[in-house]
């Protein structure tokens, strides 16, 4: 997990949104390495949601900055991106599993063609190959083939979710940004999500940063933990740490409140 | 005798802010070293803070004052003030935690639960598997249980599950939490053995072990926390 060149993958500088006088997200900063999953936790309005946004370039930071070490191995500014260079890294280095998988999919064509979009968008033109990926991503996330041509529609909801995630890895991305991917799940459906995206993440070595309010799944997924209350970090460290020895009011709370099974 | 791992002055103490703030001191001024080869006992009764030292060497319990040591090959690294990667890349390689309780993930094998940190450390899943599959033969675990996930075997399965995986890796250093609180003579006595091969490979070991019987055989140095109680 510690590369061999020890660069962070992203690094977060002191990022902060207003939206009018209100804080979204103030003075943010840490970084994140290969191999590493950080979740990034809190209630509704903590800002969690809004520094997912602003990791993944979607808005804009009033102040602050993102820096990404690119596949050539350069650390660049999001901000001094172009819009063509930013978007090729979101369809191609990046992914982005959205709580909603509507908004992740394309629910108008079939699910083998939601994983071959993203290939096709970065110049695979050969249809026996972006259907054998297709296919492929298919077991990864055991969902059987014979759905295939399917639309996502048909799809189960915790199906749909693994088709999303099945359709962000096709272009083996190096980052992987999660909101709440398992909100809204039933929890037998979460379990199996939750265990396949470990998996996922330890044999692809994927970097990640998940926005949950689900302290039991930032427990399962992350290495690390950023805990957020209005707008600001209020207490980091090993997720275990956090979890078992949580230091700051706020996040004594936050574990004191979960209901035991 | 190498040293493996050494505290010095670890104080600890708990800030409880929906109590209104009251602290609870957990330890004070800790100080010990087990050479590699060596078997650490700590004993004393139950809130003396030994779980909790435990905690601490493997950086899940943060410290409030002092400096844990912990030798990785030439390395020296001290857990209390470690930045997370460092910690995590210990455990990757260096220390291994038995806790009281396995934290059961839903839906993976036993025998994945078992053979997981080999894999995490790099080792081929297929090997990893047969390793672990000897293990908990070993340990008494009904080959028919291997594929089923452990959250619902019985408490001294697992916990056999739970040995299983801390002793798999050949870890420098052991960390054991009541290794054999929950299992009959038998099963107790593979744990003895694990144990006595494991300081024979050089391993460091710091248990917590309240049968006597089992105390004397696999201790090398007892320390009484008691020492440690912090001023409240």
């Amino acid at each position: 997990m510690m590369a061999s060149d020890d660069a962070p993958l992203l690094i977060a500088e002191g990022l902060t949104k207003w939206y009018g006088r209100q804080p979204g997200c103030r003075d943010v900063s840490f970084s994140l390495h290969a191999g590493e999953v950080i979740a990034v936790v809190g209630e509704s309005g903590s800002g969690k949601s809004t520094l997912l946004q602003l990791l993944s370039a979607q808005i804009e930071a009033s102040s602050g900055r993102v820096l990404y070490r690119m596949r050539d191995g350069a650390t660049r500014d999001l901000a001094s991106l172009g819009e063509a260079e930013r978007r090729l890294l979101a369809r191609t280095d990046w992914g982005y599993v959205h709580q909603d998988a509507t908004l992740g999919l394309r629910m108008a064509v079939s699910a083998g063609a939601n994983v071959g979009e993203r290939l096709m968008a970065v110049g695979e033109r050969h249809y026996g190959r972006i259907r054998g990926a297709a296919l492929g991503w298919l077991d990864r996330v055991e969902i059987d083939r014979g759905r295939v041509d399917d639309s996502p529609r048909t799809y189960s909801g915790g199906m749909r979710q693994r088709l999303q995630i099945a359709r962000n890895l096709v272009t083996a991305p190096r980052l992987i940004f999660m909101d709440e991917p398992t909100g809204g799940l039933d929890v037998s459906v979460q379990a199996r999500l939750l265990d396949l995206l470990r998996g996922l993440v330890a044999d692809l070595e994927l970097s990640v940063v998940v926005v949950t309010h689900d302290l039991a799944v930032a427990r399962m997924l992350s290495h690390r933990m950023i805990v957020m209350k209005g707008g600001q970090v209020v207490e980091t460290g090993l997720t275990d740490q956090v979890l078992d020895d949580p230091c700051e009011a706020y996040t004594q709370l936050l574990v004191a409140s979960i209901l035991p099974p | 005798m190498t040293l493996a791992l050494e505290l010095v002055g670890i104080g600890k103490s708990f800030t409880m802010h929906l109590q209104g703030g009251i602290r609870l001191s957990v330890v004070a001024d800790v100080t010990f070293a087990v050479s590699r080869g060596e078997c650490v006992v700590l004993a004393g009764p139950s809130g003396v803070g030994k779980s909790s030292l435990l905690k601490m060497i493997f950086g899940s319990y943060r410290c409030d004052r002092g400096r844990i040591l912990v030798q990785r090959g030439a390395q020296q690294i001290d857990v209390a003030a470690a930045d997370p990667r460092r910690i995590l890349a210990l455990r990757r390689d260096t220390i291994g935690y038995v806790s009281q309780f396995l934290r059961a993930v839903p839906r993976v094998a036993a025998i994945d639960v078992v053979a997981e940190p080999l894999v995490a450390g790099g080792t081929p899943r297929d090997l990893a598997r047969r390793e672990a599959a000897e293990l908990l033969r070993r340990l008494n675990i009904a080959g028919s249980l291997w594929g089923l996930p452990p959250a619902t075997f019985s408490g001294g399965e697992q916990q056999r599950v739970n040995i299983a995986r801390g002793f798999l890796p050949n870890f420098p250093i052991l960390l054991l939490d009541e290794p054999t609180a929950s299992l009959d003579a038998r099963n107790c006595e593979v744990v003895v053995d694990l144990i006595a091969e494991r300081k024979r490979r050089g391993a460091a070991i710091v248990a917590i072990v309240h049968d006597e019987a089992v105390r004397d055989r696999i201790a090398d140095d007892v320390i009484d926390m008691t020492r440690f109680a912090a001023a409240a």
